[in-house]
């Protein structure tokens, strides 16, 4: 099993390689990061130029990858635009962790993504738990269940909600859960932010915030989880070894939970392993909406005004992740399924 | 002496007493209409279709982009049954215009896809060796990265490039190319993985060993012999992923880099709605928002449907 | 033979409603089963063998299954009508089965040590330790090597026949009275198959349990059972003792199966005797004989009216309008 660890992290390196060219040469396109750097005056020439190469603009591409990648701390860089090359590179690059600096806040963009990150993984983990227990819960309930009107009722709601557009969920719980439960004189729900700037940043005012844009997130993939997670259950519950346990006299219960159970949910660990790209993409909208301060708004932010250094980090990171979150996937279901043996 | 049934009745061959056999495209057709579900989404899709399109011939494009600023954000009535949008143009006449843009964005995005996921499917799981380790890299790698991401990045790597489209008569936005384009190549990569381990499964089987032999060409059998075997799981795949493709244009539309003006889609529809949500203008999101909800429905419906016709064995959901 | 009465089935009626009609698998059938006494029920796949005594343990999914009438008698309770509850204790207790197949049978992601403590703590109250050691004294028992070691052991590292052996051991861990065994020994080789019969005998021996054992092999039968059952579409065709049934069949489908073995003293270049015609279809109510479609000696008779079970011999019964040595009606 650890070799087969390590064998996957070795392979995990080409891949990012791979990703890191790709995202670079496709950043280098997407526009002029100076053309929002100067604010409402046009900025001059000069500066420009200088700011030009500064930020090693006026290299060709594989240059500035290669800065990127291992910094320029080791050379020199050309400031004053005389041909001669006098003043230190400060750059580390990202494998020595240095991701850059952001272009438009000056500060490292590192230092930028840790103060949203925590904010987006919060969302995330509430979001998780809520679909993971809702889909065991739902799923194992409908499969129990099944050809009942209950099953029914939740099959057809499962697919509406599994079809809807996240921004639709959203508006429309801002719409009742705000709007109209405010007009109705009922507690109502913020749509705005992590927590009212009065109060101050409890961890009743962000969990209050925060129901309204995880529950939107979760429903959606509430519905397709429990679904699989029914069809898991029914599969397991045909199965032979089901047949055997009832004929033990073990009771319903029992042979729900311990024997069908461990079988049926085994699926759900890829589900969610693999879940988070998903997880990821939903939350730059739903961020968005409700004006969470989390990475998926500052993506987005600084994508919009050119900013490559964060861009980049931002995208490495997530590649990362998802690269981890898969490994760990693997290895939780060999753990869990002992027929699985990796060698 | 007591017997099930005293009464005579004729003779029967042994033969008689067993059902027909079925083709297998009859077997299929059955399990299809079976699934009510299927049915209803069908006929929900054909309802869409009429609406965007034959619409059109009620409703002109000028009414869509009529600006009025008087009368903005008003509420459903007689006059603008689905309300008024933050510059008074009529949302009714804007969502089947609309639709026409979204359903064709479904379309051809799956188009591109499935093009893209056949081609270097085939290619990884029938050549193998070298060719699928590097393009197998290459699907992993673009896989990691999360479509939106990669759908924002590259619609601001394009956004601007491609002029507006004059055809039949009427101006398209460029960024309708750039919005198929973009999302069919990030979503190939499922359908590629899928593609592949058909092929691996089916190049080893005895009738392409013996196209093979026949000295049949590389192309050939690979068109010709093993594709058509495996068109089940693609043909479900392919139906999912139009309402994926409406879903993945109506996000980056909605976050305002997608499709532009002056052709608006269900998605688009919507960039400013955050601005108003405080207003309580629910006719402003919640007609396009209802009609891409209905069409990504009806999709599922119908690939679900589809998935138990063609490939009963794997039902994942 | 006198011993005392355990189970007697009467008039057991199971059908399934599906989407493609009514399937009419036990069309009422009857028999008797004392203690410590051996049952082969022998038949061709189809017809009804397994659906028969998954209805007598409750054990067939209620919609779309459904007993249609009948009773079975298991120590004066009508084990067809008992509450669930009540029918778990029964179940692994009392009665207990064999299936088949013990790969699919075996709960693959926890340990036959699991699967076997687990009845032991809750038939028979046992703590978790002293199921332990039962289950190992158990293991042992039926001839499985290392069995200490073997515990914490998953189904996928036993082979075929071990893992057959562990579900013996599984069912007859709370000493039960009745063992219904499905086809245990047709997935696995015939050497193996050897074995386990060999096994079983020894445990019955040495426990006295009765049995159902049901096998489409007629060869398993001669050195295993007591009597014999076969049944056809969901009807009993003929009801004997073992010696009965090989010495003497009077049924023709009987015959048919026995001359269907192939067998060593045969001429060679001679042609393996098969049934000519298809499998019944269940789908339809039985009218008349439902062999009479298949039967070399089919009068029309048969074709019309269902014979019912008539003995023609000392406990031997058979369905049918013919007598099979002389070809005329009885």
């Amino acid at each position: 099993m650890g070799r087969y660890i390590i064998r996957r992290l070795l392979q995990a390196i080409p891949l990012l390689f791979i990703i890191s060219i790709v995202l670079f040469v496709l950043m280098q396109n997407i526009g002029d990061p100076l053309a929002t750097m100067g604010g409402r005056r046009p900025t001059r020439k000069e500066d420009r130029e200088r700011l030009t190469r500064q930020l090693g603009l006026d290299k060709p591409v594989y240059v500035q990858y290669l800065y990127w990648l291992i910094g320029n701390d080791w050379t020199k860089v050309d400031l004053d635009g005389d041909g001669v090359a006098e003043t230190q590179g400060r750059r580390k690059g990202v494998l020595r962790l240095d991701f850059g600096t952001s272009l438009i806040e000056k500060r490292p963009a590192l230092t930028l993504i840790g103060e949203r990150l925590p904010n987006t993984l919060l969302l995330m983990g509430a979001y998780e738990l809520v679909v993971v227990i809702g889909a065991l819960a739902v799923g194992i309930y409908s499969a129990v269940r099944q050809y009942s009107l209950t099953d029914h009722a939740i099959t057809a709601l499962s697919f509406i909600f599994y079809s809807m557009p996240i921004f639709f969920i959203a508006f429309l719980s801002m719409q009742i859960f705000a709007l109209d439960f405010r007009r109705w004189g009922l507690p109502y729900f913020p749509t705005v932010g992590m927590f009212e700037p009065e109060t101050g940043k409890t961890a009743g005012q962000v969990a209050w915030h925060m129901i309204l844009p995880v529950a939107s997130l979760a429903l959606i993939s509430l519905a397709g989880y429990s679904r699989y997670m029914r069809g898991s259950m029914l599969e397991v519950l045909n199965q032979d070894y089901i047949r055997t346990a009832k004929s033990k006299g073990l009771g319903r219960r029992y042979v729900l939970l311990v024997h069908a159970l461990k079988n049926a949910s085994l699926p759900i660990v890829t589900i969610v392993g693999l879940d988070l790209p998903t997880l990821l993409g939903g939350a730059i909208v739903t961020e968005r909406i409700f004006a969470w301060p989390g990475m998926g708004r500052l993506f987005l932010d600084h994508v919009q005004r050119v900013d490559t250094p964060v861009v980049m980090a931002i995208l490495m990171l997530v590649s990362v992740a998802v690269i981890i979150f898969q490994l760990l996937t693997d290895i939780t279901y060999a753990w869990l399924d002992p027929r699985i043996r990796y060698d | 002496m007591s017997s099930e049934a005293a009464t005579a009745i004729p003779q029967l061959k042994a033969d008689e007493l067993e059902a027909p056999p079925l083709t297998l495209r009859q077997l299929t057709w059955r399990r299809f209409r079976r699934h009510k579900m299927a049915m209803f989404g069908v006929a929900m899709l054909v309802l869409l279709f009429i609406y965007s399109f034959g619409g059109a011939f009620f409703v002109s494009e000028a009414d869509a982009n009529l600006t009025e600023t008087a009368a903005r954000l008003q509420p459903p009535s007689a006059a603008h049954p689905f309300g008024t949008d933050t510059v008074g143009r009529d949302i009714l006449a804007r969502t089947i215009y609309g639709g026409q843009i979204s359903l064709i964005i479904g379309l051809t995005a799956m188009l591109v896809e499935v093009i893209l996921g056949i081609l270097i499917g085939a290619a990884a799981g029938y050549f193998g060796g070298w060719i699928d380790a590097v393009l197998m890299r290459f699907t992993e790698a673009v896989f990691v990265i999360p479509q939106i991401f990669l759908l924002i990045v590259m619609a601001k790597y394009f956004g601007g490039k491609v002029p507006n489209i004059e055809l039949f008569g009427r101006t398209f936005s460029g960024s309708v190319v750039v919005v198929i384009v973009i999302i069919g190549a990030t979503s190939w990569m499922y359908l590629a993985r899928i593609v592949r381990a058909e092929f691996i499964s089916l190049k080893e089987r005895e009738f392409i060993l013996a196209a093979k032999a026949t000295g049949t060409p590389a192309v050939e059998v690979i068109f010709s012999h093993i594709l058509p075997n495996c068109m089940a799981p693609i043909i479900v795949s392919a139906t999912l992923a139009v309402a994926a493709a409406i879903l993945a244009e109506s996000y980056i539309s909605f976050l305002g880099l997608g499709v532009q003006a002056p052709t608006a889609t269900w998605g688009n529809m919507l960039d400013s709605a955050i601005n108003y949500i405080d207003e309580g203008a629910w006719w402003y999101w919640g007609f396009p928002s209802l009609l891409i909800l209905l069409a990504v429905l009806s999709i599922n419906f119908l690939g679900d449907g589809l998935r138990d016709a063609l490939d009963p064995h794997s039902r994942a959901v | 033979m006198d011993r005392p009465l355990l189970l007697e089935v009467n008039d057991l009626k199971t059908r399934f409603h599906t989407a493609e009609g009514t399937i009419y698998a036990v069309n009422g059938i009857s028999y008797v089963l004392h203690e410590g006494e051996t049952l082969a029920v022998v038949g061709e796949s189809g017809c009804g063998k397994s659906v028969s005594v998954l209805s007598i343990m409750g054990l067939i999914p209620i919609p779309p299954g459904q007993i249609a009438s009948g009773s079975a008698i298991y120590r004066s309770r009508d084990l067809l009508k008992m509450a669930e509850p009540e029918m778990e204790k029964v179940r692994g207790k009392e009665i207990a089965m064999v299936f088949q197949d013990p790969m699919t049978s075996l709960n693959p992601v926890l340990t036959i040590g699991k699967q076997i403590t687990e009845s032991l703590e809750k038939h028979m109250a046992m703590g978790h330790d002293v199921a332990v050691r039962r289950t190992v004294e158990l293991l042992e028992w039926v001839g499985l090597p290392d069995p200490a070691r073997r515990l914490g052991d998953y189904p996928h590292q036993f082979s075929g026949g071990m893992r057959q052996r562990v579900m013996i051991a599984m069912a007859l861990a709370c000493g039960p009275t009745l063992l219904i065994a499905d086809e245990p020994t047709t997935a696995l080789d015939v050497t193996i198959q050897a074995q386990i019969v060999e096994l079983v005998i020894r445990l019955r021996q040495e426990v006295g349990m009765a049995m159902i054992w049901i096998t489409h092999d007629l060869g398993v039968v001669a050195g295993l059972a007591d009597r014999v059952i076969v049944m056809y579409a969901g009807f009993i065709v003929e009801e004997a003792d073992v010696d009965s049934l090989y010495e003497d069949p009077r049924h023709p489908y009987t015959l048919a199966l026995l001359a269907a073995l192939p067998r060593v003293d045969r001429r060679r270049h001679q042609r393996l005797k098969s049934i000519q015609g298809a499998p019944p279809n269940l789908l339809v109510e039985p009218h008349g004989c439902p062999f009479a479609p298949r039967c070399e000696r089919v009068i029309d008779r048969c074709r019309t009216e269902n014979p019912s079970l008539q003995a023609v011999a000392p406990r031997h019964r058979i369905a049918c309008w013919i007598d099979v040595q002389t070809g005329e009606p009885r």
